[in-house]
């Protein structure tokens, strides 16, 4: 508008030496800006470079093992050639790719359904004790996950707590085949994500405004009613953030399917752990790891596409 | 207390339970290793009674020992690493708008979405590529990798709260710019980047994953060790070794509250 203004009458000097002076100010601002990109590249330079050395490159190395093959002592021999992939995705070890993925649904339904409330629970009605639930709802993120899986070799081994209260109760009179099935796995990755699950949730709904709670409700709508069409659709960023930190190291895990599984709970975690450690097929392995990722790359893409949420963190 | 519908407050019992019991769940087997740390019984399957032997065994075991030192090297040098240079990070990324911040502010969330085990096995093929072979040093150096992107998120969400014209007021009044970051943003920023430091040193301490594949030989670190134990069997010692594990980040992360909340009043307030 102003500029139209200065078309039509001729600009009074006072007018042009503020368009000057704007003149100035904006090339102080471009200057600045050239002088806050450098400042900030050179702050981010460490980090940067320790990713590309030690993420980046590694990860091309990989995608460049994957085309290779097994040399004869157990080196990778480059190449170019599909085979591992073909062989990724035979019918040998598709059940192993289909296996992953299934368990660690289950357990991300699992943790959904087990920390949705939790987190609900300390967020709106935390009250007084809030911060104690709080760092309960943290602890089991800030300790070991190895212990904590471990913790279930002893509950549920054939000597463990629950065999062994059982038969003491007389409920059994031989010990439950506990360890080593899908119940185990399944139980250990729900165990061990929930945190994963529960931290985001409680992050979005603590955001929440509770005052729309109450303007729902004395609009009358009852508490289900709330809970599906405000509390829900306002967490949406947590539930996806959470789905997603719980499902993608879920799938990849060799944790829980090696310390709680047996040989028919095989997940790609253990496939691809063996072929780097035992089988030392390192092109192979390096082909299972990229599908994986890749799968998950293009599964997160179009998740966070449907549900619509840009920022997640 | 705020005054509740009646018929919330008696559906609120519901949520209570079903929360008791996931909180339940979530500590029960914590509860077992801990019981079973004292328990005096090798077989370790019922209740023989009170004992400390397990963690005195402990106390005297060398290679568990040596494996907590290595443990303590690792986390306490790629802590300071990870947690200077995600700071210097996450300052840029929130003090400066410049162009191909949006790609930075991607990048860093790359280390998280990655599945734990391929950023294991390629950091291992990476190293070898190079002709490097394992050592404590690489284990620093992968860890260091894959801390960063966590200090920066901490970093950042402190200083997302941060009032810009604090800066502009110490400006005002004379300071320049390294003593307005000095006196001003750098205290202000501090809690976030010890919280951020506390986080990356439990996350050192406790990994298995990355530190499985790139330890090479004779680099044995308390979760290493206590995974090739677990795997001859369930014993006494690795439930005492647990327990300390357990202990030392609960307490890392009562610590990381503290002082985040310095004056111990809830800082989560209900906005009522």
């Amino acid at each position: 508008m102003s500029m139209d203004a200065s078309k039509v009458t001729p600009s009074p000097p006072a007018e042009e030496a503020a368009i000057r002076k704007a003149g100035l100010w904006s090339r102080f601002v471009d200057r600045f800006r050239g002088r806050s990109f450098l400042v900030a590249n050179v702050l981010l330079a460490p980090t940067m470079m320790w990713l590309t050395l030690f993420l980046v490159l590694p990860l091309l190395v990989i995608f460049v093992y994957s085309f290779g093959g097994r040399g004869a002592y157990g080196d990778v021999e480059l190449g170019f050639s599909l085979s591992n992939y073909t062989k990724a995705f035979s019918p040998l070890w598709m059940p192993v790719i289909l296996r992953s993925f299934a368990f660690a649904g289950i357990a991300t339904v699992l943790t959904l359904a087990l920390g949705y409330p939790l987190a609900y629970f300390v967020a709106i009605y935390g009250g007084a004790k809030k911060n104690i639930f709080l760092i309960l709802l943290m602890l089991p993120f800030w300790t070991s996950y190895l212990i904590r899986t471990y913790s279930w070799i002893v509950i549920l081994r054939t000597e463990g707590v629950v065999n062994t209260s059982l038969s003491w109760l007389g409920i059994i009179s031989e010990p439950l085949n506990l360890l080593n099935t899908p119940f185990s796995v399944v139980l250990g990755l729900t165990y061990g994500f929930l945190p994963f699950m529960t931290l985001p949730l409680y992050a979005s709904l603590e955001k929440l405004d509770k005052s729309l709670l109450e303007a729902a409700q004395d609009l009358g709508a009852n508490r289900l009613w709330t809970l599906l069409r405000v509390t829900l659709p306002l967490s949406l960023p947590g539930v996806v953030a959470g789905t997603l930190l719980t499902f993608i190291p879920a799938v990849g895990d060799f944790v829980t399917p090696d310390l709680l599984g047996g040989p028919n709970t095989l997940m790609i975690g253990n496939v691809i752990q063996q072929q780097f450690l035992s089988a030392r097929d390192w092109a192979y392995g390096s082909a299972l790891s990229f599908s994986l990722m890749a799968i998950l790359l293009v599964g997160i893409f179009l998740y966070v596409r449907k549900m619509g949420s840009e920022d997640l963190m | 207390m705020r005054r509740k519908p009646k018929d919330q407050r008696t559906k609120a019992k519901g949520l209570r339970a079903y929360v008791a019991l996931v909180y339940a769940f979530l500590f029960a087997p914590i509860v077992v290793l801990v019981l079973f740390s004292f328990n005096d019984s090798r077989r370790n399957a019922t209740w023989q009674g009170f004992t400390t032997r397990w963690y005195g065994e402990l106390i005297n075991d060398g290679p568990v020992l040596d494996a907590l030192a290595n443990t303590m090297k690792i986390a306490l040098v790629a802590t300071i690493l990870a947690t200077v240079m995600g700071a210097l990070a996450a300052y840029a990324l929130t003090r400066y708008r410049f162009r191909g911040s949006g790609l930075y502010n991607g990048a860093i969330y790359v280390p998280l979405v990655i599945p734990e085990i391929v950023f294991g096995v390629a950091l291992l093929s990476g190293f070898n590529a190079a002709g490097v072979s394992l050592s404590l040093q690489t284990l620093i150096v992968a860890h260091v990798a894959f801390m960063i992107s966590f200090v920066i998120v901490i970093v950042r969400a402190r200083m997302s709260g941060f009032d810009r014209t604090l800066e502009e007021a110490a400006m005002d009044l004379g300071a320049n710019e390294f003593q307005t970051f000095l006196l001003v943003t750098l205290p202000f920023m501090a809690p976030g980047i010890i919280a951020g430091g506390l986080l990356a040193f439990v996350l050192s301490f406790d990994d298995f994953v990355i530190t499985f594949f790139n330890s090479g030989v004779g680099n044995t670190t308390l979760p290493l060790k206590v995974y090739s134990m677990v795997k001859f069997g369930v014993t006494p010692e690795i439930n005492a070794i647990s327990v300390f594990m357990l202990a030392f980040s609960s307490l890392l992360l009562l610590l990381s509250w503290r002082i985040q909340r310095p004056s111990g009043k809830p800082v989560i307030s209900d906005k009522e």
